[in-house]
């Protein structure tokens, strides 16, 4: 069933859209029936920026697997990258 | 032998509170008065395969028209949109159910038109299916619910102001028969629900028939998803079409 719950998070930071580089300040994250992606569910992520009216996304569809594997990542990155930099 | 031809095109057509927006609409191409079929899209919104649907009622003697409910959401591609639609928390029923109601007008003024109407909906579109089964139910002689979910609501919190209503606490005003088309796997509806909406369905003494597919779950009949099961996907049409040529004709 299509489910209505999304989640927003409040991000800092750019992404590249259809028009080129927007600045961003929410990602939609939802667990649900993807448009794209041939998965039966998947965790899909739309950067907007609502301040700008959202009508531009940069989108992605996952696998679940494939999300967590992003999650995980993304915690290494950032502790791998903020120690280096801690270092340099 | 041959098979009939069929012509489809985007249209403009009056919804809710007369705000014009698009339609895709497929016909017999033959002369002929045909019954119409009103089909409803799932939440992610107006996709490819909703329009194989319309064009599939076409190819079988239908008129059909796929009103796009987010139109009023746009400009942008169908999928942007969607995802607009969704982080507002999606559309409100009475706009769906006016929608509806303009698209079932469309089909009506067209010189084709036998003046038999259902209405098709798949997933959150079951759900409107059976919605709009009970808020227009002097204007639909046959309702197809494919696996609509949250028909009944077991948790009031996803009461709103959008969706203020369950649509199982409206089924004393359904009118036309109604089919309902369900995978056992599915999680929403699930078994029980089914089971549930059926007994409602029985107990008011409603004319209705239930299919209960093994081996399948959501969204079992879309061809785009890996959740497509051909065979159950085919009986399930063959019992869909069965269903309207014994309440609509073609």
């Amino acid at each position: 069933m299509c489910s209505y719950i999304v989640e927003k998070a409040q991000v800092s930071g750019s992404a590249k859209g259809p028009s080129g580089w927007m600045r961003i300040d929410t990602a939609n994250v939802y667990f649900d029936h993807p448009y794209h992606a041939p998965l039966d569910h998947a965790l899909a992520i739309d950067f907007v920026c609502e301040a700008d009216g959202a009508q531009e996304r940069v989108a992605v569809e996952l696998s679940a697997a494939s999300a967590r594997e992003l999650i995980s990542k993304i915690m290494i990155a950032l502790a791998s990258g903020e120690s280096a930099h801690r270092a340099a | 032998m041959s098979y009939d031809s069929l012509t489809a095109e985007t249209v403009k057509f009056r919804g809710h509170n007369g705000d014009e927006g698009e339609g895709y609409y497929a016909r017999p191409t033959r002369a002929g008065k045909f019954p119409g079929i009103v089909v409803i899209h799932h939440l992610p919104g107006w996709d490819e395969w909703i329009t194989e649907v319309v064009r599939k009622f076409a190819h079988h003697g239908y008129t059909a028209i796929s009103p796009h409910l987010y139109f009023r959401n746009g400009p942008g591609s169908p999928d942007d949109v969607g995802a607009r639609v969704r982080a507002a928390g999606g559309v409100a029923d009475d706009q769906v159910v006016g929608d509806v109601k303009g698209a079932i007008a469309y089909l009506r003024a067209q010189s084709n038109a036998s003046g038999k109407i259902g209405v098709i909906g798949f997933c959150s579109g079951g759900r409107h299916a059976y919605l709009v089964g009970c808020k227009l139910n002097t204007e639909v002689d046959a309702i197809v619910d494919c696996w609509g979910g949250n028909v009944i609501v077991d948790d009031p919190k996803a009461l709103n102001d959008k969706r203020p209503v369950a649509p199982i606490d409206l089924t004393e005003s359904l009118r036309a028969p109604l089919i309902g088309i369900f995978g056992n796997d599915d999680e929403n509806p699930n078994a029980d629900q089914v089971n549930r909406t059926e007994a409602a369905l029985k107990k008011m003494g409603k004319s209705y028939e239930f299919h209960r597919y093994d081996g399948a779950g959501h969204a079992f009949f879309n061809t785009a998803r890996a959740a497509y099961r051909p065979e159950q996907a085919a009986d399930g049409w063959r019992k869909t079409f069965a269903f309207l040529r014994k309440n609509l004709g073609a």
